[in-house]
């Protein structure tokens, strides 16, 4: 349930950009979210629409964009996918390091003037 | 329809906040632990500890985030300052809740603020406080996979303890597949085994809190 904290937080950053614009309206938030960052879609949506009543930005759509967690081995390069070992799948080696994930941040905002 | 770019962190409103602690815990000289794990792992029981090991030599206080006052009557057992962020609820802390819990603690001449998040691995992961050091607590009891389901808290911690060392008999716990999960995540963070219960290890961890202490009162 931190998402409502999340949903709080996205909601006042988005007003900081769009009131100095003088935007009348926000009409969409463009998110980039990575899997690591444990954030369900459907509770931020949930939440959005109680935090953004009688805002500037209430009734915008939420656009998510996912990004997989992905490691890299740093023995034979190989980018594979979250593994409940967290082992190279093509050479076996231990040493891997995470590649993406952890994205957590908002695009861009779209506004009406 | 006109796009404004943003490209910024969602947490950057709460993030605000967590340097406006920061800059009230500098200007006092305090040095604040973020301690972090899942319920039932042994926060109260190694703050405790940490209380009693250190109390003689510096400053102490404490912040209990939780939603009633079991713990915080534990921790005031020890003579310490303490005060309850109440969470209502909530499944972390964030740093408007620490903001305003802080007035409620005099902060003069305190060495370290010892601030006991919601026991929770994911939610309190996402919201920085305004703390010097993140310290996670996993334990034995609660098995060997956690670093692979809760990455994101492995990921931020500075330090990370095991506690409950002394079950390590009973339970069937892979250490190397433990080590390597945090490894992966957080290459090289310092790795802390204890056992609040019988004492072992910690020393250790003592002496980590010393240095940090002495470390922020040199800067």
């Amino acid at each position: 349930m931190h998402e409502l904290g999340i949903t709080q937080n996205l909601l006042k950053l988005a007003l900081q950009y769009a009131e100095p614009a003088g935007a009348t309206k926000i009409t969409g938030l463009y998110l980039v979210i990575g899997e690591l960052s444990s954030v369900m879609d459907d509770s931020v949506q949930f939440y959005w629409d109680f935090v953004s009543r009688d805002t500037l930005a209430a009734g915008a759509t939420l656009h998510f964009e996912r990004v997989r967690a992905t490691f890299e081995c740093q023995e034979c390069q190989t980018v594979f996918g979250r593994n409940e070992h967290y082992i190279c799948p093509a050479c076996g080696s231990r040493r891997v390091r995470i590649a993406s994930g952890e994205e957590f941040y908002l695009k861009s905002i779209e506004v009406e003037e | 329809m006109p796009q404004i770019p943003v490209i910024k962190d969602i947490m950057s409103a709460n993030d605000q906040l967590a340097s406006a602690v920061r800059q009230q815990l500098d200007a006092a000289g305090t040095l604040a632990l973020n301690i972090m794990a899942s319920p039932g792992a042994g926060k109260t029981s190694i703050l405790t500890r940490t209380v009693d090991g250190l109390k003689d030599e510096f400053n102490l206080a404490a912040l209990d985030g939780d939603v009633v006052m079991v713990d915080v009557e534990k921790i005031a057992q020890t003579g310490i300052q303490v005060a309850l962020v109440n969470t209502g609820g909530n499944c972390h802390l964030d740093a408007n809740m620490v903001h305003a819990a802080l007035p409620s603690l005099d902060l003069t001449g305190v060495d370290l603020l010892l601030v006991e998040n919601v026991g929770n691995l994911i939610c309190p992961a996402a919201f920085e406080l305004g703390t010097h050091y993140n310290v996670v607590i996993a334990s034995v009891a609660e098995g060997d996979d956690k670093p692979y389901k809760y990455p994101a808290m492995y990921r931020g911690a500075d330090v990370l303890i095991l506690n409950k060392i002394d079950m390590l008999h009973y339970q069937d716990f892979n250490m190397d597949y433990f080590r390597h999960g945090v490894e992966v995540l957080n290459p090289g963070v310092s790795f802390l085994p204890l056992s609040a219960k019988t004492g072992e290890g910690v020393d250790a961890w003592l002496d980590w809190v010393r240095s940090a202490i002495i470390q922020k009162r040199g800067r």
